[in-house]
């Protein structure tokens, strides 16, 4: 397997705000696909097969000949951890028999009208996050939503899966507004908390902010005492570092003994990733490539996703089915699916496109 | 001293339930159960009252007796240690330590060797009980679980939750001779009492493989679905064989039933409803209880096996693990 990213990356450089501050600072989840190798030791004794690693991060310029050296050498898969227009740059030059795990981007368009046929993605959607927050909401009877939006392309895109995600589980959204970084007071009623939640009854904030800076000030400062959702207070993730259940404390002390730090949604992502392919590995009983990617694409491929349940790969998008974790900084609130949402054949489809709502033509 | 207290309370255990009791011991039939996160040991009498909450070390999850039951074995596994009790008492008196995080594990037929499965480190490790030494360590597959040796004391079985792996150890040839992949996070073992077959529990397949252990090839499998549940939330962990090798009892973690199997062919004949996600089970000596333990709604279900109905179920310590019965 190869592992694919690009130096100078902007979502890797260091993202300090005012006075020194760091919210958003990401790590290369290089540690979690290490921790997905180690675990495929034992396995390949059993196997008699040995699993390698290759970590390229290419320069700009040269990421096509990295990509063409990765193509050459036959890997199993090539897991990409890219840019939106480096992923343009390798996706058009695919092969048709290479295979292809984003393990980053969380777009809908990697999934929807830019899919490519040899791409799988570990990463939960926009739309399955968000997804799971409705469903949480509608479960909790949270059914009047204040929605309130960041302006960046990132903002726009989590607020528009926000939009389908209160339209598919029956909320509604009482008013949608947009915040601005300022202190004009000609903008205050895009800048002042008590004016951004004032004036309006709802149960519940849903906040869209990537970059952070504003969403940390709004728990515990709207105008009506609500409880703040989506980029603060609940939010929802692929994974936790306090999540108890299922053998998750096992991965996380695994991961934390050989890191250094608690393990992110991206290490989960990127973890996964490798025992997905090693997963099929077993099912096919080769690591012939054309075995290993049917066995993949298989609908008996069952991953322990340290979840709960197996996962696989949903066949219309290449989207992991997954379990979302609703979670405050330190404890994991809920997980969705939740408990009474359900579904013709798997309730993990009730999150992100399903196969009728998908664009995704290959 | 406390043991002035205990033994009063134990020779009336006896006498009430001379049933229960084999030789003519000290045996209270007392269950002990761990609670993994309560951080404690919870007693129950056979009359099933708690009789008392005993303290213990930093999450207590496996429990075995030592070869006459004098002594038991406890995996502390936030310590790195294997505490040792003894069973009048349920004084601390002993500590094998430096092992790291012990799940379960299974002591050998000569008494002295105790293999170990070192969740967090991937491998299973063998210490001598009477000096706590470090004997042997084989490398596993990731979250080491269910640890089962065989009568004559040659094979180990060791199961690997994350590889989906049960490793064969041949003790005497000191060596892993074998790794046979099973289904989806496999848990505990059960030998049928030829030793014929090794039942493993496949938690998240929700099934149990059978292995012929003379081949150490898959030969079945069983599937579990009690009513009104779907296939994901059936979980099987713990199981147990009668000693007539007729019935096996597996309990089935988040659908909260405990399956019964009729062993000779391979049929769930019931499902009998338990607590919340319930894993460890034990049987009495005369096979007339099960106990079960409900780690999700912190008490412990005791089913008559013979008319298949839970009795009751008692509050205990949080999160309770494994049950061990001092009754035999």
């Amino acid at each position: 397997m190869v592992y694919l990213g690009v130096e100078g990356d902007p979502h890797y450089e260091p993202q300090p705000l005012y006075t020194g501050l760091s919210l958003r600072d990401r790590e290369r989840p290089l540690e979690g696909i290490r921790l997905g190798f180690r675990d495929t030791r034992v396995l390949g004794r059993a196997l008699g097969l040995t699993f390698e690693l290759d970590e390229v991060i290419a320069s700009p310029e040269t990421l096509s000949e990295a990509l063409t050296d990765a193509q050459t050498s036959q890997p199993l898969a090539i897991l990409i951890d890219l840019p939106p227009e480096s992923m343009v740059q390798v996706l058009s030059a695919t092969g048709t028999d290479d295979l292809f795990i984003n393990i980053r981007d969380r777009s809908g368009r990697w999934r929807g009208k830019d899919c490519a046929p040899g791409l799988l993605h570990t990463p939960p959607s926009h739309a399955m996050l968000s997804d799971a927050l409705a469903q949480y909401m509608r479960a909790l009877g949270w059914t009047d939503v204040l929605l309130i939006h960041g302006t960046t392309d990132a903002d726009a895109e989590q607020t528009a899966a926000a939009r389908q995600s209160t339209t598919k589980f029956g909320l509604k959204i009482v008013d949608e507004r947009a915040f601005e970084l300022t202190n004009d007071p000609r903008l205050r009623d895009k800048s002042n908390i008590a004016l951004l939640t004032g004036g309006v009854r709802y149960d519940v904030v849903w906040l869209i902010d990537d970059l952070g800076d504003f969403g940390r000030y709004l728990p515990f400062a709207t105008y009506s005492p609500r409880p703040v959702i989506g980029s603060e207070g609940l939010v929802p993730r692929a994974w936790h570092w306090t999540f108890e259940r299922y053998g998750a404390p096992q991965l996380n002390q695994r991961f934390r003994r050989q890191a250094d730090r608690d393990m992110t949604s991206e290490d989960w992502a990127a973890w996964v990733a490798v025992k997905i392919v090693t997963e099929a590995v077993v099912q096919a009983q080769s690591a012939d490539r054309a075995a290993v990617h049917r066995a993949l694409r298989g609908a008996d491929l069952s991953v322990d996703l340290y979840k709960g349940v197996r996962g696989n790969l949903r066949d219309w998008d290449g989207q992991l089915r997954q379990p979302i974790l609703l979670a405050t900084p330190n404890a994991v609130i809920a997980v969705a699916p939740v408990r009474g949402f359900e579904h013709q054949f798997d309730t993990l489809d009730t999150l992100g496109a399903d196969r009728a709502d998908s664009a995704c033509r290959r | 001293m406390s043991s002035g207290f205990f033994i009063p309370a134990m020779v009336m255990g006896t006498l009430l339930l001379p049933a229960a009791a084999g030789p003519a011991s000290a045996q209270s039939g007392y269950a002990i159960v761990p609670n993994e996160r309560g951080d404690n040991l919870t007693i129950l009498s056979p009359d099933l009252n708690v009789v008392k909450t005993v303290e213990t070390c930093a999450r207590p999850r496996g429990i075995h007796f030592d070869s006459d039951h004098t002594r038991f074995f406890l995996g502390c596994a936030d310590d790195d240690m294997i505490a040792i009790y003894d069973t009048e008492s349920l004084e601390l008196v002993g500590r094998i330590r430096g092992v790291p995080a012990p799940e379960t594990f299974d002591l050998h037929p000569d008494g002295r060797r105790l293999i170990v499965s070192n969740e967090e480190d991937a491998a299973a490790s063998v210490y001598d009980v009477e000096t706590g030494e470090f004997l042997a360590e084989y490398l596993t597959g990731e979250e080491p679980e269910g640890v089962q040796v065989t009568s004559d004391g040659r094979l180990v079985f060791v199961a690997s939750e994350a590889a989906n792996l049960v490793h064969v150890i041949d003790l005497e040839a000191d060596a892993v001779i074998a790794d046979i992949l099973v289904d989806t996070r496999p848990r505990r073992f059960a030998l049928t009492p030829d030793e014929k077959e090794l039942w493993v529990s496949a938690e998240l397949a929700g099934i149990v493989n059978i292995i012929d252990v003379e081949t150490l090839k898959l030969v079945g499998d069983i599937p579990f679905l009690p009513t009104g549940f779907r296939p994901e939330q059936v979980t099987p962990v713990d199981l147990v064989i009668t000693a007539d090798g007729q019935r096996a009892y597996v309990a089935l973690g988040r659908a909260n039933h405990v399956a019964v199997v009729e062993v000779p062919s391979r049929k769930v004949i019931d499902y009998v409803l338990v607590g919340s996600r319930a894993w460890g089970l034990a049987l009495t000596a005369n096979e007339s209880r099960l106990y079960v333990a409900n780690g999700l709604s912190d008490d412990v279900t005791v089913v008559d096996t013979k008319s298949l109905k839970p009795i009751t179920s008692i509050p205990v310590g949080r999160v309770p693990y494994d049950i061990l019965i001092d009754d035999r």
